[in-house]
């Protein structure tokens, strides 16, 4: 371990506020990468269903 | 051998046959890569030593370079696939080339983002005008107007064929992004990995990187699966597969 407490972590020696704000961003991404095709999936499958149901009529 | 190889082009270009492939290789890169970014991250934030110069915020690497890497990557493949759509007629490139798009320009905008807040407390500035960082943003404009023809051109394979020449005169971009530390002078550093000559960072800071950089990788064939599936199922939902999936995995 390179930092010898836990604040000592979160201050990345002076640096927190910068490698912090990063990495936020970076999850925030991600979140977006993995959340949008899978929000969008599930908006497909609802047309497709209303389309079946209108064919079976 | 050539019997092989036009089986898999056919295979390649069957939608439902990489619906079917992509499902199940889509948790594997989505796991692999959790434990690679878990453990590269953990390491590089917290175990890795300081860099001598730049203090803790070195630490940004570990996400600025795959990010970088990989919207670079992105748009090689993006322009690849556009080719492939142009030369071969095959609809399942330009599907590829169209849905790697929003994620590349993903990828730029974090690089970008985390480059300038790395520049400030290394360079004192958040941006400057120089080779490097204004080519990653041309980077990124080019991958907004490849995502800008797509929703402006109404007919499909008007758009896809824009979009494809798009991608293909824009690679000119990337061997300038490349270069673009030593052809002109620059704020910023030279390429910390290259395939040809050995790490210049220490092995304790440069393994979790090289961790990062295949995380980056393997998520980006889950988004990239994920979003090709969605187009699919759109594209085929007339089809008797489609509507026997749709039942099975009713929601």
């Amino acid at each position: 371990m390179h930092f010898d407490s836990l604040n000592s972590f979160f201050a990345m020696g002076g640096h927190g506020f910068y490698v912090w704000l990063c990495y936020g961003i970076f999850a925030l991404i991600m979140a977006v990468n993995f959340l949008s095709p899978a929000i969008k999936r599930r908006q497909i499958l609802k047309d497709i269903e209303r389309q079946m149901r209108r064919e079976q009529k | 051998m050539w019997q092989a190889l036009k089986r898999l082009y056919h295979r390649l270009g069957s939608p439902k046959w990489f619906f079917e492939i992509s499902a199940k290789w889509s948790p594997w890169f989505l796991w692999i890569g959790a434990a690679l970014m878990a453990a590269g991250l953990v390491w590089g934030l917290a175990y890795a030593p300081a860099d001598y110069l730049q203090g803790n915020s070195f630490r940004i690497i570990y996400i600025h370079v795959p990010s970088a890497l990989l919207s670079q990557s992105a748009y090689v493949m993006m322009a690849v696939g556009g080719l492939i759509g142009l030369v071969w007629k095959m609809k399942l490139a330009f599907v590829v080339s169209k849905v790697i798009a929003p994620i590349g320009a993903t990828m730029a905008v974090l690089a970008l983002l985390t480059g300038a807040i790395w520049g400030k407390p290394t360079w004192g500035t958040w941006w400057v005008w120089d080779a490097r960082l204004t080519s990653m943003l041309i980077l990124l404009f080019l991958y907004f107007g490849v995502i800008a023809l797509h929703n402006a051109i109404e007919n499909e394979d008007l758009a896809n064929k824009a979009a494809a020449i798009l991608s293909i005169v824009g690679t000119i971009n990337i061997p300038i992004i490349k270069y673009s530390v030593e052809w002109w002078n620059t704020l910023h550093q030279p390429a910390t990995i290259t395939l040809t000559k050995k790490p210049t960072m220490a092995p304790e800071m440069f393994i979790p990187l090289v961790f990062t950089i295949l995380a980056f990788y393997c998520w980006f064939a889950v988004w990239l699966f994920a979003r090709t599936r969605n187009e699919i199922l759109w594209r085929e939902r007339r089809t008797q597969w489609v509507k026997k999936w749709v039942r099975d995995n009713a929601l």
